[in-house]
């Protein structure tokens, strides 16, 4: 019988061994493979505590070994009256202050970091122009949706987060509706957005997105805030500093220079869906609905949807089917033919920035 | 016999169960109703799983998982895990400090019967179709912007349950203060009634908050308030601190009596004292009053900033320190013993290796930067199912397979038992251990489905297969409960052979008066020190057999919590319809004639005489020969 149970922990902490050796996670969205100094700080905080955990765990699991190996009843026999004894003073001052050693050597960290990571005092920063010194982005969570505002810059975007590598970006982070959390695990821990004040926190983007499998970060919300919690996902695009001035003033221009790929799609898109989406990346947050300004570009459809037009039509038709719960109305056939949603369709998929 | 005793049938038998104010009944009531709300929390946990088996599935819409979510978790904390120890308190903490009853039978009964209509009441909201659906925490920006009655079967349903709780708590605290038997000072206690005592201390200092916090949100979801309400000058901030409040130190209140009854399994099965008593009673308090200083840290991520964060991680970790006392303790309990590894045992055993995995992750937790990457992750999934499957659950499990003799006066079997665990201990492991990993590649926690191809497709397969695992071993339980139950086969005082304490002293199931005569206490673990001594009789009196006072049953305190379930019903749909505040007012006016009636009429309780006593003794010496 416990021979039997032996042989099923063993298959089935292979099993679990295997499956950890298997990878660390897709390196997009994982935790164990830092691509910025906050995931980066995070990671050896992990890899620390771990380490006096592990330690913890052997120690125990020997004691634990060994007393059940070595006092079974069936070896000692049935009359076997054990020793009664009450305790050990020496025993119990051993594993009282040995663990606070242990935690001590983890607290230290611990309060360096907390402060480390929570070091915003530069968004404020100015050159001797009055120029932000920094990368501050604003950040607007809504049901169930992301929006992006540079405050310094003028434009705005949505679900698909812009930024340069290898420098501090600083987030200012509140919702609109419910509470949300705004996380992107291979670049740092999150940081709630509540509904009544803004949350300042840093990342560091340190590992360009142009090589990944969608040549994006995933980007997730991590606090329940309604059915289609699950759905609201974004993504990060991460770019050389050129590069993305580039972006910014591509952004910029299409508040004067529209990209119109399909001249019937624009004449549908001003009927229906301006009253909430802007196609001028120009502006700021609070909008409606997403900014569609680079809509082209994007990864997702309504943040998880492959990106095609098929979809797209899918999604306009139908919405509370693919994102339960969420404020974007659907159009039927009578408030926009299949004609006038191809023209749509090739319209929005026409609305892009970068080259 | 009593007259209360002799009256047969099924209609007198419901009616005795409906207005016992015996503590053992009253157990095995908590029992059954806990173990039934289990079954609900286990199906919804079941589907929950089955949901995630595959990306993309859509067994359930999004919807209707997020009921699921929060009542699985609303369930299993309140309705079933808190019961089903409570139970274990009121069968066993009595006759483990040698007293006759709970020091106010009639609010145990009370407490009862808040427990079940509260519990009715959250669940009959899968009747309405309105199911609560904003978590087990239901975060007021969520709560408040959830549609439909379902946060408000939470609101109120907490609020009836938890007033039982409360209710629970000060009488078990009143119970071990003053009635102990003579000689069974403070430091004689078996540590499961220590951990008692400990958690109803915290359930006296938790519950408030949420009583509070649940107005609150009743208010403002039923009465116009404006309590969490940002736009209208309130915080939704506040509703979290007062749910963490109450929510960290409910953890410790389940935690603390799973940990006392490993302490009394590990020491009957290794034959030997506990080791370290007096660092595991220290242990035990230093937990509780820590436990109420750490709520913050389920909040790192809420931007309370870096001074807050770094205080709360370091008093987390604080935690860790009277929890590893007690982990080597246990250790160095069964180290040099005679250990048998019978059913409650192997859950003893699992437990260590379980529970030490739960703490160490809850350590990695309190270090704030690092929580900001684990917290509302699957990280944390699986570090509280660590700690409550592997503490709670598994202590339960003990608990059941130990204390059954005594509750029933029948054995549950032995293979069946052990082939519970082996189901019930792998499939656990299956499912939760993958499960921190699932945190660290990325996967939130609460989410209704995933899409493919973010790495967690085979790890959510294996955790849904542990589950089924889980399923098939409570499956082989309810057996082995069914089974014992026909067959019927009465066992005498001390069915384990190695008892210790002093409910092993008496039959199995005891006498409704307990005890014929008061007991004596000479020493920690009574039992054992008579047994040690060759005493004849087990059980020292410490007074001669005279006529036992014992109260009367009562229907009031059902009549009670029926009127709070029904005003319940009125607060409700007081908005919508123009009954509903008719029915407010008649519940809560029913309630308060109860209990105006209870207080008016005196009920002087009756007494067992020293003839039938001595009767009793008598036929079950006959019995025994």
């Amino acid at each position: 019988m416990i021979k039997g149970l032996k042989k099923w922990r063993l298959f089935s902490l292979l099993a679990l061994f295997a499956v950890f050796m298997a990878g660390c996670g897709n390196e997009e969205i994982s935790t164990f493979q830092p691509a910025g100094q906050v995931a980066n700080d995070q990671f050896k905080l992990l890899l620390l505590a771990s380490g006096i955990m592990l330690l913890v765990i052997i120690v125990v699991v020997i004691i634990y070994t060994v007393a059940l190996l070595r006092f079974r009843r069936s070896k000692l026999g049935e009359d076997h009256i054990p020793e009664q004894v009450e305790g050990s003073h020496t025993l119990e001052l051993i594993w009282t202050f040995i663990p606070i050693v242990l935690l001590l050597i983890l607290a230290i960290p611990t309060v360096h970091y907390t402060y480390k990571l929570g070091d915003v005092k530069a968004m404020e920063a100015v050159d001797d122009e009055g120029n932000a010194e920094n990368l501050v982005v604003d950040v607007t969570a809504k049901l169930y949706w992301w929006e992006f505002e540079y405050p310094d810059l003028g434009i705005v975007t949505a679900q698909e987060l812009v930024v340069p590598t290898d420098e501090k970006v600083y987030f200012n982070l509140i919702a609109a509706d419910v509470k949300h959390s705004f996380w992107i695990p291979s670049v740092g821990g999150k940081l709630d957005t509540n509904v009544e004040n803004v949350n300042k926190f840093y990342l560091s983007f340190e590992k360009e997105s142009e090589g990944l499998k969608d040549g994006v970060f995933y980007g997730k919300c991590a606090e329940l805030c309604g059915p289609s919690h699950a759905l609201m996902d974004f993504k990060v695009k991460t770019l050389p500093r050129d590069q993305f001035d580039n972006w910014v003033a591509a952004m910029q221009k299409t508040a004067e220079e529209p990209v119109v790929a399909n001249a019937d799609g624009e004449e549908v898109f001003a009927q229906s869906c301006i009253g909430c989406h802007a196609v001028s990346g120009v502006g700021e947050s609070g909008a409606q609905g997403p900014n569609l300004a680079s809509f082209g570009d994007r990864n997702r459809v309504a943040g998880y949807l492959e990106h095609d037009e098929e979809n797209l039509k899918e999604w306009i038709r139908d919405t509370q089917k693919l994102k339960p719960g969420n404020t974007m109305p659907s159009f039927s056939k009578d408030q926009i033919s299949d004609e006038d949603l191809d023209a749509l369709a090739e319209y929005l998929m026409g609305l892009k920035v970068a080259k | 016999m009593s007259s209360v005793a002799q009256k047969s049938g099924f209609g007198a038998t419901l009616w005795d169960w409906l207005t016992t104010v015996d503590h053992k009944k009253i157990g095995i009531l908590y029992l059954l109703g806990g173990l039934f709300f289990f079954v609900l929390g286990g199906i919804e946990a079941m589907i929950i799983r089955l949901q995630l088996i595959t990306p993309n599935n859509d067994l359930v819409s999004a919807g209707l998982f997020n009921d699921l979510i929060t009542m699985h978790g609303t369930t299993m904390i309140f309705l079933a895990a808190m019961p089903i120890l409570f139970g274990f308190m009121n069968a066993i903490m009595p006759l483990q400090i040698g007293a006759r009853d709970v020091a106010f039978p009639f609010i145990n009964s009370l407490g009862f019967w808040m427990f079940a209509f509260g519990g009715l009441f959250l669940n009959i909201s899968w009747l309405f179709g309105e199911v609560p659906d904003a978590g087990w925490t239901s975060y007021a920006s969520l709560s408040l912007h959830s549609p439909g009655h379902g946060v408000d079967f939470y609101a109120i349903g907490l609020q009836i349950a938890g007033g039982g709780t409360l209710m629970a708590g000060i009488n078990f605290l009143v119970t071990i203060i003053n009635m102990r038997a003579p000689g069974m000072t403070y430091m004689r206690m078996p540590l499961f009634t220590w951990t008692t005592f400990v958690a109803s201390a915290m359930i006296l200092f938790a519950f408030p908050p949420l009583t509070v916090g649940l107005f609150f949100l009743t208010f403002d979801r039923m009465f116009s308030g404006n309590f969490f309400d940002h736009t209208m000058g309130g915080n939704t901030i506040i509703w979290e601190h007062i749910f963490w409040i109450f929510g960290h130190p409910e953890v410790y209140i389940l935690i603390l009596p799973a940990f006392g009854i490993f302490s009394e399994v590990f020491s009957v099965f290794a034959r030997k004292r506990l080791f370290g008593y007096t660092a595991m009673v220290f242990a035990t308090v230093l937990i509780g009053f820590l436990g109420f200083m750490v709520w913050a840290h389920h909040m790192f991520t809420v931007g309370l900033g870096p001074t807050a964060n770094a205080i709360f991680a370091v008093a987390t970790m604080a935690i860790a320190v009277p929890t590893g006392v007690k982990i080597f303790n246990w250790l160095l309990t069964i180290w040099g013993g005679s250990i048998k590894v019978t059913t409650p045992m192997l859950y003893a055993l699992g437990f260590i290796p379980s529970f030490v995995m739960g703490g160490v992750t809850g350590v990695m937790q309190g270090a704030a930067p690092l929580d900001y990457q684990l917290h509302d992750s699957y990280f944390i999934v699986a570090h509280f199912h660590y700690v409550i499957v592997g503490g709670v659950v598994l202590a339960i499990f003990a608990g059941l397979h130990y204390w059954w003799p005594k509750m029933f006066g029948t054995m549950l079997n032995e293979f069946l038992g052990k082939i519970t665990f082996v189901f019930f201990f792998i499939g656990f492991h299956l499912t939760f251990l993958i499960q921190h990993w699932l945190g660290f590649w990325g996967m939130p926690r609460r989410v209704w489905t995933f899409m493919d191809g973010q790495g967690w497709n085979l790890a959510n397969f294996i955790s849904t297969i542990g589950a089924l695992l889980m399923a098939i071993g409570f499956t082989v339980m309810v057996i082995n409960i069914i089974m014992t139950t026909v067959k019927n086969e009465r066992v005498g005082n001390d069915p384990w052979g190695d008892g210790r304490t002093l409910e092993w002293a008496i039959p199995s199931p005891p006498p409704f008066y307990n005890f014929p005569a008061t007991p004596l206490i000479r020493g920690l673990d009574t039992l054992w020190v008579e047994k040690m001594e060759g005493s004849k009789e087990m059980i020292t009196p410490a007074e001669p057999i005279t006529d036992i006072h014992m109260p009367h049953g009562s229907i009031i305190p059902m009549l009670m919590s029926l009127g709070l379930f029904i005003a319940g019903f009125g607060a409700m749909f007081h908005q919508e319809t123009s009954w509903g505040l008719g029915v407010l007012i008649f519940g809560l006016a029913f309630t308060f004639v109860t209990m105006a009636t209870r207080s008016v009429k005196d009920d002087l309780g009756y007494y067992v005489t020293k003839e039938q006593i001595l009767q009793d003794q008598e036929n079950l010496k006959r019995g025994r020969n």
